[in-house]
């Protein structure tokens, strides 16, 4: 063993080298991101990691993997979940022979998500068994004990963690490497009736799989990673049957929040595996109190779960929490809220905390913006000039350009889920055929889930102008390489899937590829695209400038500018700004992209290099 | 060692290091220590923070309000944002040096850096402000200057820890070549 500093997401990676994962494979998505890559850098040569093209590609391929016997590792964020929902929910009816682990990050918050959803919900739902790390450290020990669950079992095993655990950091023992387990898959052994699913063989495994999970509900009482504490005697006896229940982060945060009200003899209950939940174990807790808060985040699963104990076992119990507006309803908790919602439902006092926030002068607000050179920026403006003031509505999708909706731009009217500006857009034509509907999808969700939205639009018959921001990457995660880039994470250089192969393979007549920074043509090429009946698209490619590095910088010449501000108030570049009446730009943030060269109207800004 | 450490600052600037070299030097002593990052999108000039934890038996990676013996600061405004998990008497280690964001020019609050320094003076008993452009020509160099607040915070007493730990923690985590640079930073403010 020897010590580490580990990002949560490190140590799962880590956990899951040493528990002998063979086969590792994701769909980018924060926070979940850095698992698959630690997987890649620090099991190089020894395991097969892979981005797949979506999270259902992820969980079937780790599903195959599995049946023939491998340790398996999926990893996404709570929204891809829903896209492998369909391989999952059968998967857990057919089962698997190899070990396999799906680690699901939660972002409550959110802090970088569509939705709040709880990955312990889905875990009830869908019946597969659920553990929820408290901390770096259990995150590591968890995903090995996940493993062996898995294999023991034959399900598939939830690891779920949340933004503050895959994100935080600690120094923790990890084994060395030549202590990793190792593994021989046995391959796949032909046996229909196992592996091809039917209605016949689903009623059986409903049965067995409820049993399964009634049995584990009473093995994760006795479970180290759930625990139960007593009142400790030196509490004073007000307290003393009042009780806490919680888990993963919150943990830490009610332990802080104990320790600062001098209440650390409160009884605890920690939850670690909230589903099977450990019944045994909270029977005991609650027979010692008299009422209990749930400091819970997303969904109130402790609190249904103790209610639901309650009810079974005739406890006069009163379970405090969301739903008796003890917590709030949605949002991240802090050590401060919890400490809050703690001594209020003790009744105690705590002094006010944030004291310096008083009279605190009005401060910048520092929204994400497309970067300085974005390609993205140059696009939407290519439309916008296009279609000035027709009817128009541009259906938006999930990556860095969901930033086009932003002032000055505006140029996303609907963002859903991935890959549904295409359809949503499909809808509005339905409604308003004389509207001019427009779609604006990335590179990577394009083959995530674009390309099905396209051949529904050209089989359904829609006018329709698709256009695709081919930025060579997966930006917003981070810059992972996707089936177009050519790369995989295994390094090797693979023949790119051609977007445009793709858009004339389905069907369409016209598919054109613009320079967005060609502002001219770009223009020309929406307008003249646009006017043409059904199904036709538009590629603007250029790469993304995290990836490009340019070097070349414009500069305005402050003897030619007439100070009219055309340039910022059209393009919000984070690297224009005005000053003594004139533009400036930032030269450490421009990259001579050339768009504002073009906008200015005398012609004051130059320098610039167009890629 | 003990120590709670609040960072800030946007996004490119350096932050993220800074709280390495602060966890290098505790691990370096065998103490243990958590850390929080905002790990934000791609997109550069959002508001960054870590946090970082010294010491046994800490459980929250984050530090709670009020409770901070240190705040590094590698922007003004960004100082003020995250001075209440100051402790009333922490350190605070500032740079002078603004980032003015998009949104001040296009029609967001506006940037008052004499109110926000203001503040910042009337708020905090133990504030110490880094000339930032002083210590980018002194030091030849734009880019250390999270080692340069390191340095300062050092200097103030803030931390349990001393420099030479924090020299060590330099070694351990910067290539060869960047060394003299970075150490000559952190004792920069000591000497100046
Ligand atoms: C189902 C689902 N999986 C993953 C994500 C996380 N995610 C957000 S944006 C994005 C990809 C964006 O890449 P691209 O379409 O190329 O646009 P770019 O960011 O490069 O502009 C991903 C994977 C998500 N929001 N939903
Ligand atoms: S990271 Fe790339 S795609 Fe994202 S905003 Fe910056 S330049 Fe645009
Ligand atoms: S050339 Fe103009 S628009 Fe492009 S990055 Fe530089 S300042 Fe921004």
């Amino acid at each position: 063993m020897h010590t580490e500093f580990l990002m949560g997401n490190e140590a799962i990676a880590l956990g899951a080298l040493a528990a002998g994962v063979q086969v590792v494979a994701g769909y980018p998505g924060t926070p979940s991101t850095e698992v698959l890559e630690t997987a890649a850098k620090r099991g190089a040569g020894r395991i097969y990691v892979e981005w797949s093209c979506n999270e259902k590609a992820a969980m079937e391929v780790a599903a195959g993997a599995a049946y023939a016997g491998a340790r398996t590792l999926v990893t996404c964020k709570q929204v891809g979940l829903n896209v492998a929902a369909d391989p999952l929910m059968s998967l857990e009816y057919v089962g698997t022979k190899g070990g396999m682990v799906v680690m699901v990050a939660d972002d409550p918050g959110p802090i970088s998500s569509q939705t709040e959803q709880d990955t312990r919900t889905f875990a009830q739902f869908s019946k597969v068994p659920v553990f929820d790390p408290s901390s770096v450290k259990e995150a590591y020990d968890m995903v090995r004990e996940a493993f062996e669950l898995s294999e023991l079992e034959g399900t598939p095993v939830f690891l779920r963690a949340t933004t503050r655990v895959d994100h935080g950091y600690e120094a923790i023992e990890v084994a060395d490497e030549q202590d990793w387990k190792t593994h021989d898959a046995e391959g796949f052994v032909k046996d229909a009736s196992r592996w091809v699913i039917f209605p016949r063989l689903s009623v059986v495994n409903h049965a067995n799989i409820e049993r399964r999970n009634a049995r584990l509900a009473k093995e994760f009482s006795d479970c180290p990673f759930n625990s139960a504490s007593n009142a400790s005697s030196d509490l004073p006896s007000a307290f003393a049957r009042k009780g806490i229940a919680t888990h993963g982060i919150n943990y830490s945060y009610t332990q802080e929040a104990l320790a600062a009200l001098g209440l650390e003899g409160l009884p605890v209950l920690k939850v670690g595996t909230p589903f099977p939940f450990p019944e045994d174990l909270a029977l005991r807790f609650l027979q010692g109190v008299d009422e209990v808060l749930c400091v819970e985040e997303l969904d109130p699963v402790i609190e249904r779960s103790l209610l639901q104990v309650c009810g079974k076992h005739g406890l006069r119990v009163a379970i405090k929490g969301k739903l008796t507006d003890n917590m709030a309803l949605s949002g991240e908790n802090t050590i401060e809220s919890v400490q809050r919602a703690i001594a209020d439902y003790l009744n105690v006092q705590v002094s006010d905390i944030a004291t310096k926030d008083q009279d605190m002068p009005p401060l910048p607000v520092r929204p994400p913006v497309l970067c300085a050179g974005c390609p993205h920026r140059a696009s939407f403006y290519a439309v916008k000039c296009a279609m000035g003031k027709k009817k128009t509505v541009f259906c938006g999708d999930i990556g860095c350009y969901t930033l086009g909706n932003a002032h000055p731009l505006n140029m996303v009217d609907t963002c859903l889920c991935m890959g549904a500006g295409i359809t949503v857009a499909q809808g509005i034509y339905h409604v308003e055929p004389d509207t001019k509907c427009f779609s604006f999808t990335g590179d990577s969700t394009f083959f995530a889930s674009g390309i099905t939205g396209v051949v529904n639009a050209y089989y359904n018959q829609v006018d329709l102008t698709v256009i695709v921001l081919d930025n060579s990457t997966t930006a917003m995660t981070g810059h992972q390489p996707h089936p177009g880039t050519g790369r995989t994470m295994m390094g090797d250089a693979v023949a790119p899937v051609s977007i445009e192969a793709v858009l004339r393979g389905i069907g369409l007549k016209t598919v054109e590829t613009v320079n967005p920074f060609d502002h001219e043509l770009a223009v020309s090429t929406v307008q003249r695209v646009s006017e043409l009946p059904g199904v036709k698209a538009i590629i603007f490619k250029s790469p993304c400038v995290m990836l490009s590095k340019p070097n070349a910088k414009s500069v305005v010449s402050a003897s030619d500018c007439i100070g009219c501000k055309r340039c910022i108030r059209e393009l919000g570049c984070p690297a224009l700004f005005f000053e003594n009446g004139k533009a400036r730009i930032d030269e450490t943030q421009c990259s001579g992209c050339t768009l504002c060269e073009q906008v200015c109207p005398v012609g004051a800004i130059a320098g610039g290099e167009k890629l | 060692m003990r120590d709670n450490i609040v960072l800030c600052g946007v996004g490119g600037q350096g932050t993220v290091l800074a709280s390495r070299l602060l966890s290098t030097a505790a691990m370096l002593r065998n103490v243990p220590v958590k850390a929080a990052e905002t790990i934000g999108m791609a997109q550069r000039g959002g508001s960054v923070t870590s946090h970082v934890r010294i010491g046994e038996g800490v459980s929250s990676p984050l530090v709670a309000k009020g409770t901070a013996d240190l705040l590094m600061a590698f922007e003004p405004a960004e100082a003020a944002r995250q001075l209440s998990y100051l402790k009333p008497d922490g350190v605070a280690v500032v740079s002078n040096r603004p980032v003015i964001p998009v949104s001040s020019v296009t029609g967001g609050p506006a940037y008052d850096l004499n109110a926000i320094m203001d503040y910042l003076k009337s708020h905090v008993e133990r504030l110490i402000v880094v000339d930032a452009d002083a210590a980018s020509s002194a030091l030849g160099s734009s880019r250390v200057l999270n080692v340069v607040l390191l340095g300062a915070a050092l200097h103030s007493g803030a931390l349990s820890m001393d420099a030479d730990v924090m020299r060590e923690a330099i070694h351990a985590r910067l290539p060869q070549r960047f060394l003299e640079l970075n150490l000559s930073a952190l004792d920069y403010v000591k000497q100046v």
